[in-house]
């Protein structure tokens, strides 16, 4: 098998080799191209991460509260979002919901993306916050309301800080499952690296190069996830506490 | 100062509580025995309204806990407790366990918080471990610091649910001592304990409780020179056997 990395050297549009590698106004090569990709699947993974732990801890903060309204909500958003395929979660967002709903047809489908898997991945965390907050002994709770605490002081000064080191390892692996999972964006056209890879392959014929490029860009950005979120982990640590994962 | 008035409690068709009626007035420490499972933490957990019960009426320093018009946090807030597993927070240096609800509650200032709950953990003998976190220190220290603690907030009556038994035998006593010594400045008490040596040199009465009923609420010297009923002679003998 020989391989030949000039590949990611071609302008895209005629094939031409580029000095350099890097292109300019007029020309784009194939490494411009998978870098820009690479952009892309940064960021879909990065802002639907935002809104995954935004909604996640609260709908898992709701799913503990000692008011069952609130915890019917979430228990019904987690199930809803974590029972259906992320890949038909999308298509739900691209296709369907702009049409029942005009108004959404203006929003780019990048951000109907990050949507669709912020939400997809809201459930999954919404799951570990809940059992993190529940692993706590019930005794926590109880003490620091004996203190004259509110409810929500409670959570803010007592339950959340403890859930948030409890819920860390499970997260990264969320973290990292969403960077994996931002790959469904090419079903709705997002330029992003699968797509890349899809596209490029076709016009350059030589697969083996790119996939193998683009599953070592995917693989190097799980693992400094990985690494960025264990020095949190770190960082957090507490002299004296063990905390047991499951 | 706390009056319990006719409380039942139920768990779905369990009835946890049967009418129970006691009286504890200020200064006075009550210790709470009986057999496990008999209602004594469901009781104590009552009094500041950790639980909610479904008859009958709590009172403390007069005000109801039951009534939805209580503010709830400003009552627990002088209402010591002390748990069984201590219940320190343990993402929290000692000192910010005892600062954290006189200034998120009381609305002290830091500093005086500070500087109160440094005396106190003076009191109980551990000034040193102030930078420490709960889990670096034994038990019957941690125990010591729960104390402080809910000290820290100015109570009218502290609660105890079975504050020793967690402990390692040799760590009771110093748990104990400042126990005492809370009792001996007059403190409202009210204990649930199996720990005789403590109800014999400090309660003024003690409450027998079983299958959820207040089976005898006696003056310490009548409950050890005999217990009325059947249930509390048998269960003393079997006590002070140990
Ligand atoms: N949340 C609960 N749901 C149902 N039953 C409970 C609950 N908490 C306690 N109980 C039951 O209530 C009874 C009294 O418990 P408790 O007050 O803890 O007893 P004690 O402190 O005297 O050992 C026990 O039989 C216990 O199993
Ligand atoms: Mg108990």
């Amino acid at each position: 098998m020989d391989l030949d990395w000039r590949v990611f050297c071609r302008d895209t549009i005629d094939g031409e080799f580029v000095r350099g590698c890097l292109g300019d106004a007029e020309r784009i090569t194939y490494l411009d191209w998978l870098l820009s990709a690479w952009g892309w699947t940064l960021s879909v993974a990065a802002l639907a991460w935002i809104v995954a732990i935004a909604a996640g801890a609260v709908v898992g903060v709701l799913r503990t509260t000692p008011h069952r309204p609130l915890v019917i909500l979430g228990n019904a958003w987690t199930e809803l979002f974590r029972n259906i395929p992320v890949l038909v979660q999308v298509f739900l967002w691209y296709h369907v919901i702009p049409a029942l709903f005009p108004l959404l047809r203006a929003i780019p489908s990048f951000l109907l993306v990050v949507v669709a898997l912020g939400l997809y991945t809201s459930a999954r965390i919404s799951e570990q916050v809940r059992a993190g907050i529940q692993s706590i002994p019930q005794g926590q709770r109880l003490a620091a309301l004996a203190l004259g605490f509110t409810l929500p002081q409670v959570y803010r000064h007592v339950l959340l800080p403890q859930a948030w080191r409890i819920v860390l390892p499970p997260l990264t692996s969320e973290s990292m499952n969403i960077i994996k999972n931002s790959s469904v964006a090419f079903a709705v056209s997002i330029p992003e690296l699968t797509l890349f890879a899809l596209q490029a392959q076709e016009e350059t014929a030589r697969g083996i190069e790119i996939y193998l490029i683009v599953t070592g860009l995917y693989f190097f950005s799980a693992l400094l996830v990985n690494r960025i979120l264990h020095i949190v982990e770190m960082r957090l640590r507490i002299p004296g506490l063990i905390v047991v994962t499951k | 100062m706390i009056e319990i008035d006719r409380v039942s409690k139920w768990y779905g068709s369990f009835q946890v509580l049967s009418d129970c009626s006691t009286h504890i007035g200020k200064g006075e420490v009550v210790v709470v025995c009986g057999p496990s499972g008999s209602g004594k933490s469901t009781l104590i957990k009552c009094v500041n309204a950790l639980e909610p019960f479904q008859k009958g009426e709590i009172r403390v320093n007069g005000i109801s806990v039951s009534d939805p018009k209580t503010n709830l946090s400003q009552l627990r807030a002088h209402v010591g407790m002390v748990f069984q597993h201590f219940e320190l927070f343990p993402h929290m240096t000692i000192c910010d366990n005892l600062c954290i609800a006189q200034v998120k509650v009381l609305g002290r200032l830091r500093e005086e918080a500070m500087e109160r709950g440094l005396r106190l953990l003076d009191r109980v003998g551990l000034k040193a471990h102030a930078h420490k976190y709960p889990g670096q220190l034994s038990g019957g220290q941690q125990q010591r610091v729960a104390i402080a603690r809910a000290l820290a907030m100015d109570p009218i009556c502290m609660l105890f649910d079975e504050p020793t038994s967690a402990l390692d035998p040799e760590m009771i006593n110093e748990v104990l001592d400042v126990m005492v010594e809370l009792a001996s400045e007059g403190m409202t008490m009210m204990v649930v304990t199996h720990e005789m040596g403590f109800a014999r040199k400090v309660a003024h009465r003690v409450i027998f409780m079983d299958q959820g009923r207040i089976v005898e609420d006696t003056p310490k010297e009548a409950f050890f020179a005999m217990p009325r009923s059947e249930r509390a002679q048998a269960f003393l003998a079997k006590i002070l056997s140990h």
